[in-house]
């Protein structure tokens, strides 16, 4: 078994996605803010699953929590589902061309955007409003330029 | 072989785990009172993220004012010179109406309105999820601040602090969904409650019957009647109101009059309410004999 190696990159990766997240941004842009943790989340589930999965991804969601404000648990829950997809099917994902992961990716987006609201809408009444889906679409344009980042920081810095 | 399955619990093991852990996470935040205590201290161990997330605005903002022409600063040190000026005549007026207002209290017996405190802060981060509209301001405890705390700024009602910690606080704005303040028409005197939409532009007024006088344009002012924001503060303005006989009250919406989604300076107030937040005893107290 390979040991595990520069962790502590994986985990820097995710606090600067916890960066852009709370960003302070105008108006118009923070609506259609991607889901910075989520989609890095995504690339290390696919890449190294063994390292980063599930559990990483129920932290990471409860800092979110913390930081934006939802009732704790909501994102940390959301997070732990798509991430269990990704982490389940990344032996397929990988194959897929770029332009497939982020048709599929967004699906799953979709999914992560629905469950935050459901279940906030079960917790406290929230209304539903089409421009909630933004992040979506922009999590699906920025996919292509995030994964071609992330996979050269992997390669360059040799995280295993 | 696939090395997923070799190390710990199998992934839907843990997929349960996390379901779990959340689903408590969720019940202790939403249906118990403890997690008061919790968020200020996760409020307090995240803050330093807050600083550094704000760091290449604040750099760019003073980077700009570095930058400014010596012309704009001119401009705009008349214009605020001008301001001060008609502010500070309007104050002298105001020093008059509060004594005058002392002494007709003090002719009807009724007890002095107290002194209002206030703080500035600045708002560190408005983080814009659309299912929590909060501000993080950079007062906390150290600095006086306490949980409840009306946040106003230059113009209005901007929200109330829901969690403090030592270097920085949360405060809930009115647009939050799960906002709602005790409001009073100015024209009429008419009592509602407005509650947030989680939309930065429109609050609703509740509970109206169709018979209320309220006409667009109204001004809502902070009754102090739900015992957290002092009486007397601008609020929204009504800007739509339908009469659907259909509906059990009348729709009506209003605009705040804060600017809460560019909202960088606050002040927070701290002054006893005007209806003490403990329900007075229903039955009389009996004087000791």
């Amino acid at each position: 078994m390979r040991k595990p190696q520069r962790l502590g990159f994986i985990y820097l990766s995710i606090f600067v996605a916890l960066l852009l997240t709370v960003m302070p941004m105008p108006q118009m842009v923070k609506l259609a803010r991607p889901d910075w943790a989520l989609l890095v989340l995504m690339y290390w589930a696919m890449a190294l699953p063994q390292r980063v999965s599930v559990m990483t991804a129920f932290f990471t969601g409860f800092i979110v929590d913390v930081l934006v404000g939802t009732v704790l648990g909501v994102n940390a829950l959301a997070f732990a589902v798509v991430i269990f997809a990704v982490a389940q099917h990344h032996l397929k994902m990988r194959n897929f061309s770029v332009v497939q992961q982020s048709l599929l990716l967004g699906m799953l987006l979709a999914l992560y955007q629905l469950l935050l609201f459901w279940l906030s809408h079960f917790l406290t009444g929230v209304y539903f409003r089409p421009q909630y889906l933004w992040p979506v679409l922009t999590g699906m344009l920025v996919w292509p330029w995030l994964f071609w980042l992330l996979r050269r920081y992997r390669r360059q810095l040799k995280i295993q | 072989m696939n090395e997923i399955y070799s190390r710990g619990p199998s992934l839907p093991l843990r997929l349960l785990l996390a379901v779990v852990l959340s689903a408590g996470l969720m019940f202790l935040d939403r249906y118990t009172d403890s997690s008061t205590q919790l968020r200020s201290y996760l409020t307090a161990a995240v803050s330093p993220l807050f600083y550094v997330a704000s760091l290449p605005e604040a750099l760019f903002s003073g980077a700009s004012e570095q930058f400014m022409s010596q012309q704009a600063v001119l401009e705009e040190n008349a214009r605020l010179k001008e301001t001060l000026l008609q502010q500070s005549g309007k104050l002298q007026l105001l020093g008059f109406l509060q004594q005058e207002n002392e002494k007709l209290r003090a002719l009807l017996g009724s007890s002095a309105a107290l002194p209002v405190q206030r703080q500035v802060a600045e708002v560190l981060a408005v983080y814009s999820h659309p299912f929590s509209h909060q501000v993080v301001l950079n007062k906390g405890s150290t600095d006086g601040v306490s949980e409840h705390q009306p946040v106003i700024d230059d113009l209005g009602v901007v929200g109330q602090v829901v969690s403090v910690g030592p270097t920085s606080s949360r405060a809930l704005l009115i647009s939050d969904n799960t906002h709602a303040l005790a409001v009073r028409a100015e024209r009429t005197g008419v009592r509602a409650i407005v509650e947030g939409l989680g939309q930065w532009d429109l609050l609703r007024v509740m509970h109206l019957p169709h018979s209320t006088d309220i006409r667009e344009g109204d001004r809502l002012l902070s009754s102090g009647l739900d015992g957290r924001f002092p009486e007397g503060y601008p609020v929204a303005k009504v800007v739509r109101i339908s009469q659907d006989a259909s509906q059990p009250f009348m729709v009506v919406y209003a605009e705040p009059y804060a600017r809460l989604d560019r909202v960088r300076h606050v002040l927070l107030i701290s002054s006893p309410p005007a209806v003490p937040e403990q329900t007075p005893p229903t039955q009389p107290e009996v004087p000791d004999a």
